[in-house]
């Protein structure tokens, strides 16, 4: 187990490693120029222009203009902006609300989704089955894009228009959990189709497994039989499905907290895209690979928990 | 005791005589609707089990024995299963006609059953321990560790060796005899009335096969419930059996006292049943097999289900329905002609 989380960790490194060589060749790509973006409209004296590129080792070759960064990294520099604020700390004053809006979103995900795919299951072939099939097909179909802005229409302004309240905020993070429900719903949207839909294979498949019948033989109440012996069984791959879609979240922060404007990392990734800050959207990029990473070996140790056939040595 | 709109059962041991049946199925007909249309998986089986006795069922797959033995149990999954017609009365009960709340005081309690795969049947992601910990836990409401307590009494008495240190052991950390050792634990933890083994030593080496079957004998006679054991294993049966139903087709081909089936059946099928066992004694000659196919049970015939693949068919088979035809006082046979078929070889 020990050996086994450390070789883990160790593969890790180069995946880390090859992200961030990545996302720092895409946006040297980028067409543009930093330099210039910075003064707007205005030309910049060609001197300070000069002496800005050489500052950021703008004329550095590609491969060089990476050496400097990432030896940057290892020594808990992660660069600045062009306006000389540290990545490291524009990160740490958003992540938090990306934090908040991923975990709303993965509990939403887990507590609606689960339950419309127990519900279904437990009603399989009825009408209220076929309306959940039905619903999570047209959520799964939607793109993120049109649900935000709807549901910040109708539950955000036009219900607050009608019944003089305002239930759920449209903008911003200053009304604690509240502001982040119709974000993370919307954020969450797609990901609780799929896991109400999966959640409904799987207990239905797990039903109709040798071992529910001989719960049933042994004369155990049916709450007992699909609470404990079937759901156990159902709730391994959905742990799988809501680690992994913890990466899914966050990434997708970018629409939610840019509709929404949420003072998160996804919006700085918008924007730090939009300005050319290379060492922020890599910083920001690469913290999201590691969120992924590790979402991922948190369930690859919970499926060992949770499925007493699985062992790592 | 709770009260229900069912008459209570007789307790065990207060059924009146001895020879009073403990189980009986009468005419009991199940079907399954599909997408190809209803399969008639059991059309009018009836059998009776009596105290201490051990009954086996004998049939190929598909022949309806292991659906009978669920439609006691009341395990089948409706829908798709349907019972449009028969009684299976337990001690004077007709249980088709209890409310699932009352059938499931019976299952596990009264009537348990085994398996045929005891890895598929045991829930892999709980220990053995809390699993036959948990019949007394849900039935008798004792505590986890009092629970735990009798977990290691019953593995003891299957015979399980280091009860305690593989309390906490999971379903695939045993080998196949060991499992349905945890399976007969499990079923026999309250003493149950009737016990059906569904196929118990199909999965298992032979060797294994013996010992299981030794179990479940001893166990049976210490405890004096009813055995009813399904299979379509002849050599499995022999030992154990009191008396002997083969099914074919969804019905009862022929029933009697185990002695008298090996030494002289009275239906073609039990005939080419015993003829098709390998026999040291006809070692080099070709193996005997039943020509044809078992029935579409999509699509009986109205007479005898076995005609087709008979060797003592006459005309009057496929077309007249067959009564199970008494011969003596226990035995009966599905067959127009028993006769022929009792003085002796196959035609």
């Amino acid at each position: 187990m020990g050996r086994y989380l450390i070789r883990r960790l160790l593969q890790a490194i180069p995946v880390l490693l090859g992200a961030t060589l990545l996302i720092y060749a895409v946006v040297f790509a980028l067409p543009g120029d930093p330099i210039a973006s910075m003064s707007g409209e205005k030309r910049m004296d060609p001197d300070i222009v000069g002496i800005l590129r050489d500052q950021y080792h703008l004329n550095d070759p590609f491969i060089v203009q990476y050496w400097h960064y990432i030896s940057g990294v290892f020594q808990g520099d992660f660069g600045r902006t062009f306006a000389g604020v540290e990545v490291s700390e524009i990160i740490a004053s958003k992540f938090q609300v990306t934090l908040n809006l991923a975990f709303t979103a993965l509990v939403m995900e887990a507590v609606i989704g689960v339950g419309l795919g127990l519900y279904a299951a437990l009603r399989r072939g009825r009408a209220q089955d076929t309306l959940v099939l039905a619903s999570t097909l047209v959520l799964i179909s939607i793109p993120t894009l049109v649900t935000g802005f709807v549901l910040q229409l109708l539950l955000g302004v036009k219900l607050k228009q009608s019944t003089g309240i305002e239930i759920f905020p449209v903008a911003g993070v200053s009304d604690g959990l509240r502001s982040y429900l119709l974000p993370a719903f919307v954020l969450a949207g797609t990901s609780i189709a799929y896991l109400a839909r999966l959640t409904r294979t799987n207990l239905a498949e797990t039903l109709r497994a040798d071992y529910i019948r001989t719960a049933v033989a042994k004369g155990l109440p049916r709450r007992r039989v699909i609470g404990r012996h079937a759901l156990r069984n159902a709730l391994i791959p959905l742990v799988t499905y809501l680690g992994a879609d913890l990466g899914t979240l966050m990434g997708g922060a970018v629409i939610t907290e840019t509709i929404f404007n949420l003072p998160g990392i996804g919006q700085e990734l918008f924007r730090s895209v939009y300005e050319r800050q290379q060492p922020v959207v890599v910083g920001i990029v690469t913290l999201l690979v590691l969120v992924y990473i590790l979402a991922n070996l948190i369930v690859d140790l919970l499926y060992a928990v949770l499925d007493p056939r699985i062992r790592y040595e | 005791m709770n009260v229900t709109s069912t008459p209570p059962l007789p307790a065990w041991g207060m059924g009146g005589a001895e020879n009073e049946p403990l189980l009986t199925v009468e005419d009991l007909h199940v079907e399954f609707a599909t997408r190809q249309g209803v399969v008639k998986a059991v059309n009018g089986v009836s059998y009776a089990l009596r105290p201490g006795e051990t009954l086996a069922v004998l049939g190929e797959s598909g022949s309806g024995k292991s659906v009978t033995a669920q439609a006691i149990m009341g395990i089948l999954d409706t829908p798709p299963a349907r019972i449009p017609k028969g009684r299976v009365r337990f001690r004077g009960t007709d249980l088709l006609r209890l409310s699932e709340d009352a059938r499931t005081q019976i299952r596990g309690r009264r009537i348990s059953m085994i398996f045929q795969d005891a890895l598929s049947a045991l829930n892999p992601v709980f220990t053995v321990g809390s699993q036959i910990g948990e019949m007394f836990q849900v039935h008798e409401g004792v505590s986890r560790r009092e629970a735990e307590r009798r977990a290691v009494e019953l593995m003891d008495r299957v015979r399980i060796p280091g009860a305690r240190q593989r309390l906490h052991d999971y379903p695939h950390q045993f080998s196949g005899g060991m499992r349905q050792r945890i399976m007969i634990a499990m079923a026999i933890a309250l003493g149950p009335e009737v016990l059906i083994a569904d196929e118990p030593t199909t999965a298992l080496d032979v060797t294994v096969q013996a010992q299981i079957m030794e179990l479940l004998a001893e166990v049976q006679r210490e405890s004096g419930m009813g055995l009813i054991l399904i299979t379509h294993d002849l050599g499995v049966v022999a030992d154990v059996a009191d008396k002997i139903v083969v099914m074919y087709g969804g019905r009862v081909v022929e029933n009697a006292p185990v002695r008298d089936i090996y030494r002289n059946p009275a239906h073609p099928y039990t005939r080419g049943l015993l003829e098709s066992v390998p026999r040291a004694d006809r070692k080099g000659r070709e193996l005997y097999a039943i020509a044809g196919m078992p029935p579409d049970l999509l699509d009986m015939p109205p007479g005898c289900a076995f005609a087709p693949r008979c060797p003592y068919r006459q005309d009057n088979c496929v077309t007249e329905p067959v009564p199970l035809y008494r011969i003596g006082a226990t035995r009966g046979s599905a067959c127009h002609y028993w006769r022929e078929v009792l003085d002796g070889g196959h035609g």
